[in-house]
Order: C-alpha cells, then sequence, then structure tokens
C-alpha cells in the first residue's frame, strides 16, 4: 500500500532512476526490508499507466535508462494520502484477545500465556530503547512508534490478567 | 548476587503486602520491579533496602544478613552503601541544588570542601553545571530529579533504589532523566533496583521482574517461557 506513494512522493522530490529510486527507499523507508528491483520497476509501470509518472527514455539500454518523473495528477494523490488520516486498526489486540479467549475456552494455562507475551513484548522493548540509545533521530523516533504500539498492547496485557477470574466465568457461560 | 530477598513477608496490620517474594540481583544489574499499583513494589523495595524488616524471611546483602542487623548498622549501610531516588525527589526545597548534593557526603563528615567539590563534579554530570545555586523548590520536575540522582550517586553507592523516579514526569523528561541513572550507575559499576509500572522506563533495565498480590515472578527463570 505504502509502496507506491513513497516512490511518488521520492519523484516528488527530484526525478530519478529506478536503481536510484530503490536505493533511496532502501535508506529511508526500507529498514531492513529492502524493496526488490522487480517491484520497483512494476510499480513504476503501473504509476506511468495511470499518468502519475512519466519515464523519459535516454540513450543507452536496460531498464536503468529510464528517467522518472511525477506528474501533476500524481502530485495530487502524494497531497490526498499525507492528509489523510490512517484507520484506526487494532494492530495485534485480535492475535491476542482470541489466544486469551481460546485458552480460557480450553482450559488451558491463560495467565502463562499472557506472562509470556508480556516478556516477549518486553524484550522487544528493551531492543528497541537500545536502538534509540545509539541510532539517528529517526531510528529513534520509528522505534518510538513502535515502543508505543508495544506499551498498548503491555497495559491491555496487564489489565486483562488482572480480570482473568472474571473474563474466564464469561467465557465459560458462553 | 549483590542483594536478595528470601521468602520476604511483610503485612501492614492485617493486610499482607509481601508474600514471600524472592528477587536475586547481580551485581552491575538494573532491575525493574512492575506490577499494579497495590501489588507490593515499594515495599519490597523497601525491605531490599534495609528500611523496611520483614516479617518472616530474609534479605542479604553482599553476603551479609542485612535484616537482622540493628537500626544504626543498617540506616549506616545505607547512607555508605545504598542511593535513593523516589518519584518526588524528597529534595530540601529551601537549600540549593548544590547543597542537597553535598548532604549525603556531609552526614557521612566528609570535609566541606571535598564535598563541594564533588558536589559540583556530580551536578555536571547530570547537566547541571549552571543550576547549583537555584533552590532546587524552584527548579522543574526533571531538573529535580537529576538532583535526586545526583545526591543518589554522589556516595559512590553499590546499590541504587529508585521508586517511580519518573512517576511526575512527561515522556521525554522522564526518558532523559532514566538514560542519565542507568547511564551514570553502568559508569560507576552500581546496581540498580527501579520500581516503575512504565515499560518505557522498564526497558532501561537489563530485565523486569513483575510483582502480582505481594509475591514476585520471573518470567525469565519461571516456565513462563516456552
Ligand atoms: N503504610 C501502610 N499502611 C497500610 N497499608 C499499606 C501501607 N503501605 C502500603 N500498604 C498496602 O500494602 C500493599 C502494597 O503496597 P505497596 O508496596 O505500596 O504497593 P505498590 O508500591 O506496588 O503500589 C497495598 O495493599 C497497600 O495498600
Ligand atoms: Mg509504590
Amino acid at each position: 500500500m505504502t509502496v507506491p506513494l513513497a516512490l511518488l512522493g521520492l519523484l516528488e522530490r527530484e526525478p530519478s532512476h529506478g536503481y536510484d529510486l530503490k536505493r533511496d527507499y532502501d535508506t529511508i523507508f526500507g529498514r531492513g526490508r529492502p524493496l526488490p528491483f522487480g517491484q520497483v520497476y512494476s510499480t513504476l509501470g503501473r504509476l506511468a499507466r495511470d499518468g502519475k509518472v512519466t519515464g523519459q527514455s535516454e540513450p543507452g539500454d536496460g531498464p536503468d535508462r529510464k528517467r522518472y518523473a511525477i506528474t501533476p495528477l500524481g502530485r495530487q494523490e502524494v497531497a490526498t494520502w499525507l492528509a489523510e488520516p490512517v484507520a484506526a486498526e487494532p494492530y495485534l489486540q485480535t492475535v491476542l484477545f482470541t489466544k486469551v479467549v481460546l485458552a480460557l475456552m480450553l482450559g488451558r494455562d491463560a495467565a502463562g500465556y499472557l506472562d509470556a507475551q508480556r516478556a516477549t513484548h518486553m524484550r522487544r522493548m528493551r531492543e528497541l530503547a537500545e536502538i534509540k540509545r545509539g541510532g539517528p533521530l529517526t531510528d529513534a523516533l520509528l522505534a518510538d512508534h513502535a515502543m508505543f504500539h508495544l506499551e498498548a498492547d503491555l497495559r491491555w496485557i496487564d489489565v486483562t490478567q488482572a480480570r482473568l477470574g472474571a473474563l474466564a466465568e464469561v467465557v465459560r457461560a458462553s | 548476587m549483590i542483594i536478595e530477598a528470601r521468602g520476604v513477608s511483610r503485612s501492614y496490620g492485617s493486610t499482607p503486602a509481601l508474600r514471600e517474594a524472592n528477587l536475586s540481583v547481580a551485581a552491575g544489574e538494573v532491575v525493574a520491579i512492575m506490577g499494579p499499583s497495590g501489588s507490593g513494589k515499594s515495599t519490597l523495595l523497601h525491605c531490599l533496602a534495609g528500611i523496611f524488616t520483614p516479617d518472616s524471611g530474609e534479605v542479604w546483602f553482599d553476603g551479609r544478613r542485612l535484616d537482622t542487623l540493628d537500626d544504626g548498622r543498617r540506616s549506616e549501610l545505607r547512607r555508605t552503601a545504598f542511593g535513593f531516588v523516589f518519584q518526588f525527589g524528597q529534595l530540601v526545597p529551601e537549600l540549593t541544588a548544590a547543597d542537597n548534593v553535598m548532604l549525603p557526603l556531609l552526614l557521612g563528615r566528609t570535609r566541606r570542601k571535598h564535598a563541594q567539590r564533588r558536589a559540583a563534579e556530580w551536578l555536571e554530570r547530570l547537566e547541571l553545571a549552571d543550576l547549583g545555586g537555584r533552590r532546587t523548590g524552584e527548579l522543574s520536575g526533571g531538573q529535580a530529579q537529576r538532583v535526586a540522582i545526583a545526591r543518589a550517586l554522589v556516595t559512590r553507592p553499590r546499590v541504587v533504589f529508585a521508586d517511580e523516579p519518573t512517576g511526575a514526569l512527561d515522556t521525554l523528561t522522564g526518558e532523559h532523566v532514566m538514560d542519565l541513572l542507568v547511564g551514570l550507575a553502568r559508569e560507576e559499576g552500581a546496581t540498580v533496583i527501579v520500581v516503575t509500572h512504565d515499560a518505557r522506563v522498564a526497558a532501561c533495565a537489563d530485565r523486569e521482574v513483575v510483582v502480582r498480590d505481594g509475591r514476585v515472578s520471573d518470567p525469565y527463570t519461571i516456565g513462563a517461557v516456552r
């Protein structure tokens, strides 16, 4: 979902070749998940087809002889996307909820599961705190975003842990 | 292990606050004590620090029983081997930041000149060099906590006990305070035991334990992790 928009945004900054675009994407947004070349070119192809970018061929051969530039329609798309809030998705919540309810339903150790989940979340929190300590501000901000979400999960885990008895009764009655 | 609670129980009247709590902390470790409010975190911290004596169980510090020492020896130990940071700095508001930091040294009969130098050094390490002359009653929450950290570390304690040290601070200020506390304690080789319900604060520690209903569960040693 975000890849075409991120590429459009990079092109709004300046026209670019596919290769440079991929490199910039990987550096700024990729975060250890580099974009495959195939996806770069297929995405650029679709964007060109939809009139959001133009590809100017240059002398020479190979796919990288095309220089891409954003069109006014593409700019509009970027502007709209940036102004639009993302749906407030419940992230992990559904998985955690399902596991707890299922554990209670099946008479398994829901409290033990919550403890283990809590420890796993805390371990990740520590890794993120470590990233924040050493790294540049951009990394710190991404780590913060992840930490705040994990924190929300952790609060939910604690509240659920405290109400496990009551929840067990509800689940068993249903 | 530098400090240990073994089967420690403690009640307030008929309210049990700790039920056979166990916790072992190695020298140089930073450990977070987490758990819901009223679960017994502060009581555990106070027992470990020799502020409370347990009703039953044992507290060990550096190979010695702590809970059986008489009051005088225990407060001596607290003054020389332990440092404390609480949610509200418990600084003397009428005194300057520098005087607050000097206080534990003067109580330990360090010469005034020397104490002044050490206090200035520590204020600088806590990025407070310019505020030494300011009365602590006039400082912001984050500045006051940094003074409290300087005061806790100035005596070169073996163990620093912190109870919700960032509880009254916003996220960024709290993070800065925790980074300083943990960073400086590590530089000094001090052990840190920090009570917090805040996962971001706990993430600064090497590990966390959770207190529930007066019992300590250590997620890394009990069968919780599969
Ligand atoms: N001075 C006191 N007198 C009576 N009860 C107390 C006192 N201090 C704590 N308690 C009770 O002991 C339990 C544990 O308290 P505490 O250790 O302060 O928990 P925490 O620090 O986890 O919030 C709670 O039920 C609390 O109400
Ligand atoms: Mg408390």
